[in-house]
């Protein structure tokens, strides 16, 4: 093994200098942890499927291989996609994959963890296991071979990509990966079988062995149910989540090259109580948890002396929502000043309170400040949940051009539930008339710029079952910003009609689909999310060639009473909460943001006993006091979908 | 009358915590460093401007005031001497950095060392004049040891060629030049205990007048991806 290691160092000598940032390939950075592989029991390669600059600036990552290195029996190293001229240098010279620390295989770990934020990552999974040498289909693989694992948000519909990874993580991994190498290490003491190995893995809570269940579909392709091929197999497999969040992660690698993210990310909230119907994370990462303050400020103060970082992230669904943000802000002025250190804000509510927010940071930089009013007119915005008024908007624009910064970006979505030609020419007219307030303050300077992305219906979500715009549609939309926003202060950018078309079959996909994701990489297909690379082309011959019909998975209007393929997989948030929510989004009606008011999603009843364990602000759903929470509320509505 | 002394203090209360604020020329003085670094293991594929930023966290891990500039992008007063092609090794890289307050030069070099990057080490450092040229204006040439991983038998005999050859017309950047008048010195060195062969070259390193070592490989008809070159010296012109 270790000569191993020893020949592919010596291969790189001569392959790095010929590469295309090499230091994408070299590891050795500061605070990387390498560790003698005979003093543990239990080895991680922790994957990013994309490039190391992307990787890189992954928390998610981070705080696993902090998490797994503190153990003294694990280790955990990391690899990530090699650029199409890394990969045909390596497969040129025969090498495999490897990781950054120590050079091993990827093949000759226990664990392969693969980080899946979202879709358009699928077939570079497929190409990293190939580079590595391990089999792409799970039931290839035998007790030589690591276990796959993936977490991430777009696993919360993991069927597209079921045949390939050998267990699922859903939901939160801090905890459950402490148990994956647990039940690992265990496994391997008893010289046991591979199924051996998933179904010890399917006992863990949050984790989802898809080959232990079959799905069954109905005559005219929608999906049946899902049925268990063992009778401990769970059913549905509910969420991970943390009771309390962990202080923040200061142990971070700092890259040796630029990445995207050069900075500290200080998670400050995780959950979401707004209730925007098209959002994916809010609906699946609830509850709302805070961090206190002070661990907050500790974490940057440590995390600084470790890294040199001259830049911290404060990050969350919806930073203004963070109880004590203006302590916070405060606090993180006042100690930080003078260090010359920028301090990112992202995610602000539109109200003026943002602008004193950010006013307080004291950024010397005043070159952009971001809105996401996500629709332009008054019946769109309540359609999707997020009830700002033009007013309300124009207001917060004026006071962010007055106090100095002279761009605005706004984040708009085209494509919502029953959006009009209309709906999408206020998008253009709401953006001059934001500019028009900008020339009142800083004249000329004065800077728009418009994101408008398309909608894409994500699982678990109360727009779960709409139809998505065909490329007709969405052409059409962006014609109009095209011809409308115009002009060398207003700048538009969009998302092209076929990238949003992949995400869209991924996203709401049953396992049929891993056919076509299959087909696709063989064809080629990998690095979806780059421009450059994507080939809308090979998918739809990827389609062909699997025999399914595309439109089916994204222009459909799926009934009422559809069931979904994602359903086995429980955020607890109920269906009847998600289809009540639909239904009101139809009729123009609201909700108000859940501190105010519980609506009972779902997540109280499931987490009863977590929360009367951790009362107070720790949570931002209402106090548990009585031990009588009735379990007909979690699953009243029994799923059909459940036949054991 | 009451109003003079309440604006006095809050400068002085909101100023101390601000360390380039322009008070702090009457109460400390500025300061300037120079050290020398070796650049090995990974940190060779780290390029020139990284590297910059590679320094500028160590400062901010060692907790040394270091000096920036003013302005709407402020960034730190430190420069590299001569930029290394990424890939390269080095024993002799030289960056001069601006401290905000003077400080004992032995407890610059604890914290430093404390707070360096795996790749980077420090062979000296000392203090420089503030009025002092800025080092890339004083450099006059580099020198370099070329290890060839590759057996190369006409090493001896192209490296004569080189020598006697009248011009070296190359090729940069859609820009023709001779190479010849920028190779200062030549010459095989014993190889380097592994088998490896080796080559000593001297290049002339003046603005709009540097020699690379790369291009010395090309007129040799030897694949640079096949060398490992490391820089020996950097040679200024007040030496």
């Amino acid at each position: 093994m270790v000569n191993k290691a020893k020949q592919i160092q010596s291969r790189l000598e001569r392959i790095l200098p010929g590469v295309q940032k090499p230091g994408r390939y070299t590891g050795g950075e500061l605070n990387q942890v390498v560790k003698d592989w005979h003093s543990v029991q239990t080895t991680t390669a922790l994957v990013f499927p994309d490039i190391y600059d992307l990787g890189m600036s992954n928390l998610g990552l981070a705080i696993l291989y902090d998490l797994i290195n503190q153990r003294s029996d694990a280790l955990a190293e990391r690899a990530f996609s090699p650029w199409p001229d890394m990969e045909a240098a390596l497969r040129q010279a025969g090498l495999p994959l490897y990781s950054l620390e120590t050079r091993h295989p990827l093949a000759e770990f226990d664990i392969i963890g693969f980080s899946l934020p979202y879709e358009t990552l699928y077939t570079n999974t497929l190409n990293i296991l190939d580079l590595a040498d391990v089999p792409v289909f799970s039931a290839e693989r035998t007790a030589e071979h690591p276990l796959v694992i993936a977490g991430g948000h777009s696993t919360f519909n993991p069927e597209p990509m079921h045949p390939f990874i050998d267990a699922f993580v859903i939901g939160e991994g801090e905890e459950v990966i402490q148990e994956i190498i647990d039940v690992h290490q265990e496994w391997k003491t008893t010289h046991g079988s591979r199924s051996e190995l998933l179904h010890a893995m399917s006992q863990i809570w949050g984790i989802y062995v898809p080959s232990l269940y079959q799905a069954h579909y109905h005559q005219d392709g929608t999906f049946s149910h899902l049925e268990k091929r063992i009778d401990e197999a769970p059913l549905p497999i509910t969420k991970r989540i943390l009771a309390k969040l962990p202080p923040p992660t200061t142990n971070l690698i700092v890259p040796s090259i630029d990445t995207v993210h050069n900075r500290v990310p200080v998670e400050i909230m995780r959950g979401c109580t707004r209730g925007c119907r098209f959002c994916h994370a809010g609906m699946i990462t609830r509850p709302v948890r805070e961090r206190p303050v002070e661990e907050i400020i500790q974490a940057i103060h440590q995390a600084l002396a470790r890294t040199g970082f001259e830049e911290i992230g404060l990050l969350s669904l919806s930073s203004s929502d963070y109880t004590h943000v203006l302590e916070l802000i405060n606090k993180v002025s006042q100690e930080f000043e003078g260090r010359h250190l920028s301090v990112s804000l992202p995610s602000l509510r539109i109200e003026s309170f943002s602008v004193e927010l950010m006013d307080a940071l004291k950024d010397t930089r005043r070159s952009g400040f971001t809105l996401a009013p996500e629709a332009a007119t008054e019946r769109m915005r309540k359609i999707i949940n997020k009830p700002v008024s033009t007013q309300q908007l124009l207001d917060t624009a004026r006071a962010i051009y007055e106090r100095g910064w002279t761009n605005l970006k706004l984040y708009f979505m085209i494509g919502h539930p029953s959006e009009t030609l209309e709906d999408v020419q206020a998008i253009a007219d709401l953006c001059k008339a934001v500019l028009a307030e900008g020339r009142k303050m800083v004249g000329k300077k004065a800077q728009v710029t418009a994101g408008v992305s398309t909608f894409v219906p994500k699982p678990h979500t109360p727009f779960q079952w709409v139809p998505c715009d065909t490329i007709e549609q969405i052409e059409a939309k962006q014609d109009l910003l095209m011809k409308e926003l115009r002009g060398r202060n207003l700048k538009l950018k969009w998302n092209s009609p076929e990238d949003t078309m992949l995400e869209a079959w991924l996203s709401r996909g049953d396992r049929r689909l891993a056919q076509v994701v299959y087909q696709a990489w063989k064809r080629g297909a990998k690095f979806d999310a780059w421009n450059e690379h994507f080939r809308y082309d090979l998918w739809l011959e990827a389609f062909a060639a699997a025999g399914l019909a595309p439109e089916f998975y994204t222009h459909r209007e799926r009934p009422i009473d559809e069931t979904f393929p994602w359903e086995h997989i429980s955020t607890t948030l109920r269906k009847k909460f998600l289809t009540e929510d639909y239904l009101w989004s139809l009729q123009g009606r609201t909700r108000v943001d859940c501190r105010e008011r519980c609506f009972a999603c779902g997540i109280l009843p499931t987490f009863a006993d977590m929360r009367r364990r951790n009362p107070g602000e720790v949570w931002q759903c209402p106090e548990v006091k009585s031990k009588k929470i009735k379990v007909d509320d979690i699953y009243g509505e029994k799923p059909g979908f459940i036949r054991s | 009358m009451i109003r003079e002394p309440q604006i006095s203090l809050a400068i002085a209360h909101h100023e101390l915590h601000k360390p380039d604020n322009k008070l702090d020329l009457f109460t400390k003085r500025s300061m300037r460093i120079q050290i020398t670094f070796s650049k090995k293991g990974a940190m060779r594929f780290t390029g020139h401007l990284d590297l910059h930023r590679a320094w500028e966290r160590t400062f901010r891990r060692a907790a040394l005031p270091l000096a920036y500039s003013h302005g709407y992008n402020p960034r730190p007063k430190m420069n590299l001497a001569s930029a290394l092609p990424l890939g390269f090794t080095s024993q002799c890289e030289v960056i001069d950095v601006r401290l905000e307050s003077e400080l004992p030069l032995t407890a610059i070099q604890t914290a430093l060392e404390r707070s360096l990057p795996p790749g980077i080490e420090m062979i000296e450092i000392s203090e420089i004049d503030l009025k002092d040229p800025p080092l890339q204006t004083q450099l006059a040439a580099s020198e370099f040891v070329i290890t060839f991983l590759d057996p190369f038998p006409e090493l001896e005999a192209r490296t004569q060629e080189l020598l006697s050859a009248d011009t070296l017309p190359r090729e940069r950047r859609g820009k023709t030049y001779d190479l010849h008048p920028l190779i200062e010195e030549l010459n095989p060195l014993a190889d380097d205990g592994a088998g490896h062969q080796r080559l000593f070259v001297r290049l002339t390193a003046l603005g709009g007048a540097t020699g690379r070592p790369e291009e010395v490989l090309h007129a040799m008809q030897y694949d640079p991806l096949a060398a490992h070159v490391h820089r020996t010296q950097l040679v200024f012109s007040n030496q």
